[in-house]
């Protein structure tokens, strides 16, 4: 009776996977769980852009891990507001994020966007505009190693740009790009009392202390909106609109690490390892069938469920396929294949020893067990290691390498110990051939 | 039956030749770090017309920034690999510019690694510990496995033993495929030499849970003998998982799986092989040479405490 509870339990699992598994399916939407499935492809597959960032401070600065996840969520948003379909940002880390995009293929404007501070300054210029392009001190610091140099001209910082509630490009006359930005009620009255009081006076605009432009107030702006032109391009309007939209970062950071994989890479190495997996996979099934004839042939059929399992977690997690991630899943499917073949060897010794079937099958799975046990939790350990290895410091290859691995193993568990096991029971009541060397290959 | 234990000074020679190149080349050579460890960036592009321009514009053409360490190479017909010291993003985009111009068409980015000096530092500090944490965390546990034992212990130094085995054959077909193509060690090495320490381990365990296993059924026989017997008996399922179905999987990677995965294939396909052997033919016979303190009759010691027991 409890092998057919197991087999109802492993038919459940595998509907469920294969549902998973279809190439279209709508996602899980009930019971407040809310979730699509896809498969997630890396960027070695898809081609794109992977950046490291890292919090600019001087040397033995304490990273703020508020600060720190607040920059994240900074940057996740800038990234967003970039369109990147799949963009992925983490932090790795204390004082590192990571940013892939796929599919961007010149990544120098993106992660310029994503990684400058965007802190906007209004200053107080007085009657000597300053020329756009000029690096300046004013008295906002962001931090304490900002101290202006001795006799330098430090400027006023009338309000920052978190005043600002929206944002949006446009062109204004002559056809220049321009940025039109709407404040908030504080940042309304603050700029109404300040242009009031300074008619005819330069006001800079200042982004991450550069001068942007520095128009002169004609007349007191008491609406709360305004315009910010300067020398535009269509992009950097709108890298600046979105710095803008989503505030300044509250630590500065700077790209300590940048990978670009041109698509076609992406593409040749995904198509050409697909078909490598599939020919490997082929091979290996028929020799299972072949040498170790009828558990060989369930064995397969426990392989290609493991198959179905895994693929189906990978999709539900999600986990992101790279190149290294499809070498851990091969080879947690040897992992699975070794399961089976220790407890198929085990087999064969104890029919040629003379036991009679059912106990020799029984004392397999017993004998073997320990040896399965052991070898997969020593790799469990590794994979362990490695992940910690790889998100400790946004290594997203071993990452995904020991992840795809750690899933594969437990898995291949569960269909050796499991599933193979119910199968061979399930086929032995019907196997009525005493002659069975002819069935297992002795 | 086969007596392989009889031979294991054999088989530690063997493996012993295999290493030996890898210090070799070392020697003359040198490491080949890549920029994953050195820091610095790497730009691979190719000209969609099928001439790049001449090696020495593309030096010059980073001369122009400054940049004086830049070494180029071609690969495949239409690619240009260059390494160089750790270019920022704005140097970079203009010296990609400059090429464009000088060449006079659009090159496609093949890819581009660009990792600053400091962070290559810390992931060769933190790669060695994880290996090292890794290997230790194998020791405790297979102790701990192998408590029913005597010497416990021993296993898992021994398997340690043969996972050292494994990194030095890799490391010497590393230096080797260096010296003929080129190979670097980068962030894809070290996967594949994770991947090695973590079958090695694997397979050694299969091995020595058979050698548990025979040491409570047959008390009388000599440790030898013993392990002896349970090599043999765990050498089918060896060959059976190694050779027919995990190599077998590297063998397609290796021949079909394109050129960016065949380096880590190819690596990956001798280290798993090495695995499997190490259990059979290093790990074993060491704790065989270990139970036997045959140290003692090493350099010809022994001779003479046979001559006087004979």
């Amino acid at each position: 009776m409890r092998i057919y509870r197991w087999l109802i339990i492993i038919l459940i699992v595998v509907a469920f996977a294969i549902w998973i598994d279809l190439p279209n399916n709508p996602g899980i939407h009930i019971f407040g769980i809310d979730r699509n499935i896809d498969t997630r492809l890396g960027l070695d597959l898809v081609g794109g852009v992977q950046a490291l960032l890292e919090a600019d401070l001087p040397e033995g600065t304490q990273v703020d891990a508020e600060k720190m996840q607040t920059a994240t969520r900074i940057v996740e948003n800038r990234v967003n507001g970039l369109g990147v379909t799949e963009a992925l940002v983490q932090q790795a880390g204390e004082n590192r994020i990571v940013v892939e995009l796929p599919g961007i293929e010149d990544p120098t404007e993106a992660i310029a966007t994503i990684q400058e501070t965007g802190l906007l300054e209004f200053v107080d210029m007085g009657s000597n505009p300053l020329p756009p392009g000029t690096v300046v001190v004013t008295d906002f610091a962001t931090s304490e190693s900002d101290q202006p140099a001795e006799g330098q001209q430090v400027l006023q910082t009338v309000m920052t740009g978190d005043k600002i509630e929206n944002v949006q490009v446009s062109r204004d006359n002559s056809g220049q790009y321009v940025i039109q930005f709407k404040l908030d009620s504080e940042g309304a009255q603050i700029f109404s009392d300040y242009t009031t009081a300074h008619v005819g006076d330069y006001l800079g605009i200042v982004l991450d202390k550069t001068v942007i432009s520095a128009p002169v107030v004609n007349e007191p702006i008491t609406e709360g909106e305004g315009v910010i032109s300067g020398s535009f391009t269509v992009e950097s309007a709108n890298n600046l609109a979105i710095q803008l939209r989503y505030g300044s970062l509250p630590i500065p950071l700077k790209v300590v690490e940048t990978r670009t994989i041109g698509p076609s890479l992406g593409q040749d190495s995904l198509d050409k390892s697909l078909v490598a997996l599939l020919i490997g996979f082929i091979v290996v099934i028929l020799f299972m069938a072949i040498y170790y004839r009828l558990p060989g042939i369930l064995a397969d059929v426990s392989i290609i469920i493991y198959a179905t399992v895994t693929f189906a977690i990978f999709r539900y997690m999600p986990v992101t396929l790279t190149l290294p991630g499809i070498a851990g899943f091969m080879l947690s499917t040897g992992s699975a294949l070794d399961a089976n073949i220790l407890i198929f060897e085990r087999l064969k010794e104890e029919l040629r020893a003379g036991r009679k079937l059912n106990q020799a099958v029984d004392i397999a799975w017993k004998r073997a067990w320990p040896s399965i046990r052991d070898s997969n939790i020593a790799t469990l350990i590794t994979c362990a290691i490695l992940f910690w290895f790889g998100s400790s410091f946004g290594a997203t290859i071993v990452k995904g390498f020991s992840l795809t691995l750690a899933i594969g193993v437990t898995i291949s568990l569960f269909t050796a110990l499991v599933v193979t096991r119910v199968f061979l029971n399930l086929v032995l009541g019907y196997l009525r051939d005493k002659n069975y060397s002819r069935w297992f290959g002795i | 039956m086969f007596n392989i234990l009889g031979k294991r000074y054999l088989f530690f020679g063997i493996s012993l030749l295999l290493i030996l190149p890898g210090f070799l080349l070392l020697i003359f050579y040198g490491l080949n770090l890549s920029v994953d460890f050195t820091g610095g960036t790497l730009v691979e592009i190719s000209f969609e017309s099928g001439t790049p321009p001449p090696l020495e514009d593309i030096v010059g053409i980073y001369n122009q920034f400054d940049i004086s360490d830049v070494q180029v190479q071609t690969t495949g017909d239409n690619t240009i690999i260059s390494r160089s010291s750790y270019l920022e993003d704005k140097t970079r985009a203009d010296i990609l510019t400059a090429i464009e111009q000088s060449a006079g068409e659009q090159v496609t980015i093949v890819r581009i690694d660009s990792v600053g000096a400091t962070i290559g530092q810390e992931v060769t500090l933190r790669a060695a510990l994880a290996i090292a944490v890794a290997a230790l965390i194998v020791v405790v546990y297979i102790t701990f496995a192998f408590r029913g034992m005597p010497n416990a212990f021993r296993n898992g130094v021994c398997a340690i033993i043969a996972e050292i085995h494994d990194v030095l054959i890799i490391f010497s077909l590393l230096m080797i495929g260096g010296v003929l193509w080129g190979w670097q060690i980068d962030a894809l090495f070290l996967t594949a030499l994770l991947t090695v320490i973590g079958f090695s381990v694997q397979d050694t365990i299969v091995v020595f849970d058979r050698i548990r296993e025979n040491s409570v059924i047959y008390r009388r026989l000599p440790f030898e003998t013993l392990v002896n017997h349970s090599i043999i008996q765990t050498l089918q399922r060896s060959i059976n998982t190694q050779l027919m179905t995990v190599e077998f999987m590297l063998l397609a990677l290796v021949l079909f799986g394109g050129l960016t995965l065949r380096q880590f294939s190819v690596i990956l396909l001798v280290g798993l092989f090495s695995g499997t052997y190490s259990s059979i033919f290093v790990a074993a016979p060491v704790l065989v040479v270990w139970e036997n303190r045959e140290w003692q009759n090493w350099f010809g010691r022994g001779k003479k405490k046979q001559q006087a027991a004979n």
